[in-house]
């Protein structure tokens, strides 16, 4: 086979960056492909060559085949990057690519069918001497599962075979909680991949998620670059990666290379891969939970310690390259210790959001892949990942505190951001002990707000306004006699928030207990004091939406201040009035009778036209002053209505 | 850059006695103005438990963020009429230039809290300022209104003079200043008319009341038996008199409408601000630099170093007349022409004045006074001069000047002094007064001896000497004349009587400024669509 020289990268966001990065620095040329929602994306820009795909949806762009096939032909790259996600684990892709006549950068159809199959792959490991979690997968009635979840005991994990990232995945602790599990779990199954097979498996409380990373070259051989410990998770999603695993033991990481080793030999891996494991610090027993035929999410943290590229290394492989180092080789470069966090578009509830990035000021000092940048458009086509920061040092302690500072120094305005979580995770007692699990985040205090973070926001407000009338006025802010305090209703997370902003000498500002003084104001920035700390706080506010970044908290707050009230259009007094001189020709309500709000309550007959007067708000007829027949001039009182008491 | 020297040593005794002295003065004022607002304090619960704001917080709703605030005339009728423990101070009119929705505007609120927002006859003439100021800056007029009226005590006063408040609305209706009023409670009888020739009208529901006559009188005038909310509501006005263009839930609700109003109205700035550099004296030393005693002279160009760009002052003719300073500077980026005494104005100083004044005229260059004169010179020397004709002159230029002209009353302003450098009755575009000023047609000592030399010229046309009763008489009257001028020529005094509009603090002077240059100069710059109409209710 010739060797490729141009590259198409079949994906988006942060990893198409990365990879196209990646490519680049190896000396390939770089195709970039992207939908419609991304024509401005950054990584479209970063390629050499960009070709669109179609529609935002994915199914129109980055899972459509025949499209990335095309484009690969158009453009003339000779091999397909899939990235992660999208098509990267579809071993039907992976064929199309290879009969297509291009190269597939990843493993073999064949290795991606084996182990896209759970209960395929868990048979295959088994024999291979990979140790498993005790499980069941095969028979799919529900009395043949209610059977054999009781041979395995409770708890137990109902999983979709095809499945992955926590879709078709469920914990049940009795008999009584499966058949419900079950069903749902087969219907969500069905939905996001067309199977509704399940399996089941012991259900490991107490354990470490923990993965190693593989790879194989052409002429079978494979190593292992260690592992990383993706404990932290939320609803099985990853939020907080590390290599090495805080509590894997020299002797424990050669235990599970060589088990995560033979697990890649058995389907004739080529690539990066990862071998993800379920490990109990308890016993050191560790069960293979699948293997992902790509390049992962947080393959930062192991390029970090091992000094690699594996973007690099997966070109290579794929050229058809022997790997250039051994196992002893490998194992040499090993140094110090990575983390890595995933910033995502999610609220404080975790509620996935969308934006538009107003700044996005990534921080120094560590490694950031992220696929945004300011004005880039976070909508809701695609996942929410913004980009990932790593660090890295040359103990745990120390890259744990270089990312604690580059987290509270990344600035994310417009888009709601997971940074709050994140800190309060790795700056919490739990992470930074190393001596955690999988449930570490059900016991983790949640991030807090400072009770003066509301304080701020009317002070940058006020600010702001000062601002923008220094463009008419030289004297701004400044009153030749005291008014009253400045009132601001900002609405924030769902809530309305009251703040009264009284002005003290000195660029001073009291808002209830807090007093807070500002120092400088900028553009972008607010220079203030509060408890004799003096800090920055990243402002910027679009129409009345102010986004505010104190104290490692990002808010989005709404000036609701001159919101009009509910309710303000037309007269709520429950008097119906004519609305023009007429003769009443049906009157539709009696008096004690309830008219709801929009119901008939009278017709009038005027200039040849029917003209029905409707009830304006619900409430009890009190009096209806005419019959039919009656003459009626306009803005005569017809009927009153008494409010109904739920809607006064 | 001529950059005016200072020979004040803010180390000095001296200046710290002059500053303690100043500083007590202002303090004094501040207390007055705050004697009201502990009652409106008092009762802030009980009004906002019925959704009211209170008039200081209407004021504050309605402004901008970051607004500067110019509060007008705050000592109005302070002791004057029934204010006798001064929290009637202002007049019951809160009233000041600020910003709404990027617009300045002029903003009047009446003070519901105390009396119930019932107007003094002193209170109506303040009302009559502001809507002055408002057609000559062309600033549209928000009115924030919960009135009882006038107070009928001294109607007489007022029932007249009261008709001019609403003259003025219909010409400023027609110069095409449009008048937003804001119904938040009683606006009756004459007051109804306030809403009925406003452009703009919001009324708050079950709050406003607007007729000319209240239940109780309609009753006895024709027997009808009507409630309020018929005669004047809210919804009465929106949907059968057409009295009303919008409804408001309650008074926040009310001053956004009015915001809404006003950010309809297209009234863009027409300023055009340059950049400038603050004075190279701290401001702050105004209170020490001056003594508050207008008998101890002081140089003028201690002052304008402390209120002008850069200290930066090209004086002129200094060598002609020393005691009538003329130069030019800039304030905030302004061009402005300042005069200023140093003493009496003297025959050459007022030609002196006179010529800088229509020089000014000239260059389109707004006059700033800062009046501290005890008034012409008097004597043979200086009635030979043509003291009469260079005043006359003089005051004839302050008077057909075709500038802004903002006067700042600084110390004494005595006699014809106080026309000369453009005194109340000049017509200045604004005027402040420090709280150390005195204002008088001469001082109290002067007018005493005077009287007591009529009084002995009389016995020795009798040829007679003073009974021992009579010079007790003579004494009494002495002492009384000088008390009386004592307590009339007081700046709190003149302020009470609008012969100001508002006391300021000394440190606040380059500010003041600042704001009242730019509205003028905006004014100048605006074109207004006026009409020959007025604009009528539905």
């Amino acid at each position: 086979m010739s060797r490729f020289r141009r590259v198409l990268v079949a994906n988006r966001g942060e990893i198409a960056l990365r990879v196209i990065r990646g490519a680049g620095a190896a000396g390939y040329e770089t195709v970039a492909v992207y939908s419609d929602a991304d024509a401005d994306a950054p990584h479209v820009r970063a390629a050499d060559t960009a070709v669109r795909l179609g529609p935002a949806a994915p199914v129109e762009s980055y899972l459509h085949t025949g499209r990335i096939l095309d484009a690969a032909r158009r453009s003339g790259a000779q091999a397909i990057h899939p990235g992660y996600g999208f098509l990267s684990e579809r071993a039907a892709f992976a064929r199309a690519v290879t009969d297509a006549g291009l190269v597939f950068i990843g493993p073999s159809a064949e290795a991606i069918e084996a182990m896209g199959d759970k209960a395929a792959a868990k048979q295959r490991m088994q024999a291979a001497g990979v140790p498993c979690i005790p499980g069941h997968s095969g028979a799919q009635s529900d009395d043949q599962l209610l059977v054999e979840a009781r041979r395995v005991g409770y708890p137990i994990m109902v999983k979709a075979s095809a499945g992955g990232g926590g879709r078709g995945m469920r914990l049940v602790r009795g008999e009584d909680e499966l058949p419900d599990s079950l069903r749902s779990a087969r219907s969500e199954a069905e939905l996001a991949f067309g199977d509704g097979t399940l399996l089941l498996e012991k259900a490991l409380f107490g354990a470490r998620h923990v993965e190693v990373q593989v790879l194989g070259d052409q002429h079978g051989h494979v190593v292992h670059l260690g592992e990383r410990d993706c404990s932290v998770q939320r609803r099985n999603q990853k939020l907080v990666e590390e290599a090495p695993g805080p509590s894997v033991t020299a002797a424990l990481r050669r235990k599970l290379g060589e088990a995560a080793v033979r697990a890649a030999q058995a389907v004739r891996y080529v690539g990066a891969g990862t071998v993800e494991m379920m490990l109990v610090d308890a016993t050191g027993e560790f069960f293979f939970l699948e293997m992902n035929t790509r390049l992962q999410v947080e393959h930062p943290v192991t390029e970090l310690v091992y000094g690699v590229d594996l973007v690099g290394l997966q070109l290579s492989v794929a050229q058809g390259d022997p790997l250039p180092w051994s196992q002893a080789e490998i194992d040499a470069r090993r140094t110090g210790h990575a983390i890595e966090v995933r910033l995502c578009a999610e609220d404080a509830q975790m509620r996935p959001r969308t934006g538009t990035v107003l700044r996005w000021s990534p921080p120094e000092g560590v490694r950031v892949d992220a696929g945004i940048e300011t004005g880039s458009v976070v909508g809701s086509s695609y996942d929410s990942l913004l980009g990932k920061l790593i660090a890295h040092g040359p103990d745990r302690e120390t890259a744990r505190r270089r990312l604690v500072e580059a987290l509270r120094r990344t600035t994310l305005l417009g888009v709601e951001t997971n940074r709050a979580l994140l800190l309060a995770i790795i700056e919490g007692d739990a992470f930074s002990s190393g001596v955690f699990d999988t449930r570490l985040l059900d016991t983790m205090p949640l991030p807090v707000v400072p009770t003066w973070h509301p304080a701020l926001a009317a002070i940058v407000l006020e600010l702001a306004g000062r601002r923008a009338l220094s463009r008419h006025s030289t004297v701004v802010g400044w009153e030749s006699t005291r008014l009253a305090a400045r009132a601001f209703a900002l609405s924030c997370d769902d809530e309305l928030v009251r703040v009264s902003l009284q002005a003290l000498d000195g660029d001073r500002w009291r808002a209830g207990e807090h007093e807070l003084q500002v120092r400088a104001f900028s553009e972008t920035t607010l220079r203030y004091t509060i408890d004799g700390l003096e800090r920055s706080a990243a402002w910027t506010l679009d129409g009345d939406t102010l986004w505010l970044d104190a104290a490692g908290v990002t808010r989005v707050y709404v000036d609701r201040t001159y919101a009009p009230s509910i309710g303000t259009r037309g007269p709520t007094d429950g008097l119906v009035r004519a609305p023009f001189d007429g003769r009443v020709t049906r009157v539709l309500v009696t008096v004690g009778q309830h008219a709801e709000a929009g119901q008939p309550l009278c017709v009038l007959e005027s200039m040849k036209l029917e003209h029905t007067l409707n009830a304006s708000a619900a409430g009890q007829v009190t009096a209806v002053h005419v019959a039919p027949g009656d003459q009626v001039v306009a803005k005569r009182v017809i009927i009153e209505l008494a409010a109904a008491p739920s809607s006064s | 850059m001529p950059v005016l020297g200072s020979r004040i040593d803010p180390r000095s005794e001296r200046f710290a006695e002059n500053r303690q002295a100043m500083l007590a003065l202002v303090d004094a004022f501040r207390e007055i103005e705050g004697r009201g607002r502990l009652e409106e304090e008092s009762k802030r619960d009980r009004y906002a438990k019925r959704g009211q704001l209170l008039p200081r917080e209407r004021v504050r709703h309605l402004l901008d963020r970051g607004s500067p605030w110019l509060e007008l005339s705050t000592l109005c009728g302070y002791l004057q009429h029934d204010d006798k423990d001064g929290s009637l101070a202002g007049g019951n009119l809160i009233a000041g230039i600020g910003w709404v929705s990027g617009v300045r505007v002029m903003v009047s609120a009446s003070n519901y809290v105390i009396k119930g927002g019932t107007m003094t006859p002193l209170g109506v003439e303040k009302g009559q300022r502001i809507q002055e100021i408002a057609l000559e800056q062309k600033l549209p007029h928000v009115s924030l209104i919960e009135s009882g009226g006038a107070n009928l005590r001294y109607q007489a006063e007022m029932f007249i003079r009261g008709g001019r408040s609403f003259a003025n609305q219909a010409r400023l209706s027609a110069a095409g200043i449009p008048q937003i009023a804001v119904v938040h409670g009683s606006s009756t009888a004459g007051g109804a008319y306030i809403p009925g020739m406003s452009d703009h009208v919001i009324m708050v529901r079950r709050a406003a009341r607007v007729f000319l006559a209240g239940p109780p009188l309609v009753h006895a005038a024709t027997g009808e038996i009507a409630d309020e909310e018929s005669l004047g509501g809210a919804e009465m006005h929106a949907t059968i008199a057409g009295t009303t263009e919008h409804v408001a839930q309650d008074d926040a609700d009310a001053v956004r409408i009015a915001r809404e109003v006003v950010s309809h109205l297209g009234w863009t700035s027409a300023a055009s601000l340059r950049p400038f550099i603050e004075p190279a004296y701290d401001i702050d030393e105004l209170c020490g630099a001056v003594p508050v005693d207008f008998r101890t002279p002081y140089d003028c160009r201690e002052i304008i170093a402390r209120i002008v760009d850069g200290s930066d002052f090209l004086e002129e003719k200094p060598d002609y007349d020393a005691h009538t300073i003329c130069g030019r500077a800039r304030i905030s980026g302004m061009q402005v022409a300042l005069i200023g005494n140093n003493g009496p104005i003297s025959a050459e100083g007022a030609a002196k004045a006179t010529h800088f004044i229509q020089a000014a005229c000239q260059s389109g260059t707004p006059l700033v006074y800062l009046m501290n004169t005890t008034g012409f010179m008097v004597g043979t020397r200086s009635e030979q001069a043509g003291i009469v004709k260079h005043g006359a002159k003089m005051i004839q230029a302050v008077a057909n000047a075709t500038v802004p002209q903002v006067t700042l009353v600084v110390g004494g302003s005595f006699g014809a002094g106080n026309y000369g450098m453009c005194g109340r009755g000049l017509g200045p575009s604004f005027i402040f007064a420090w709280p150390n000023a005195r204002t008088a047609v001469m001082g109290g000592e002067q007018a005493a001896r005077v009287l007591d030399t009529v009084a002995r010229h009389k016995l020795a046309r009798e040829k007679r000497a003073a009974t021992d009763v009579e010079e007790q008489l003579l004494a009494r009257s002495h002492a009384q004349v000088v008390a009386q001028f004592e307590a009339e020529s007081h700046a709190f005094w003149a302020s009470a009587h609008l012969f100001d509009d508002g006391i300021i603090d000394p440190r606040d002077t380059r500010r003041v400024l600042q704001l009242t240059l730019e509205t003028c100069l905006d004014a100048r710059r605006r074109h207004l669509s006026s009409n020959t109409f007025g604009v009528a209710r539905p």
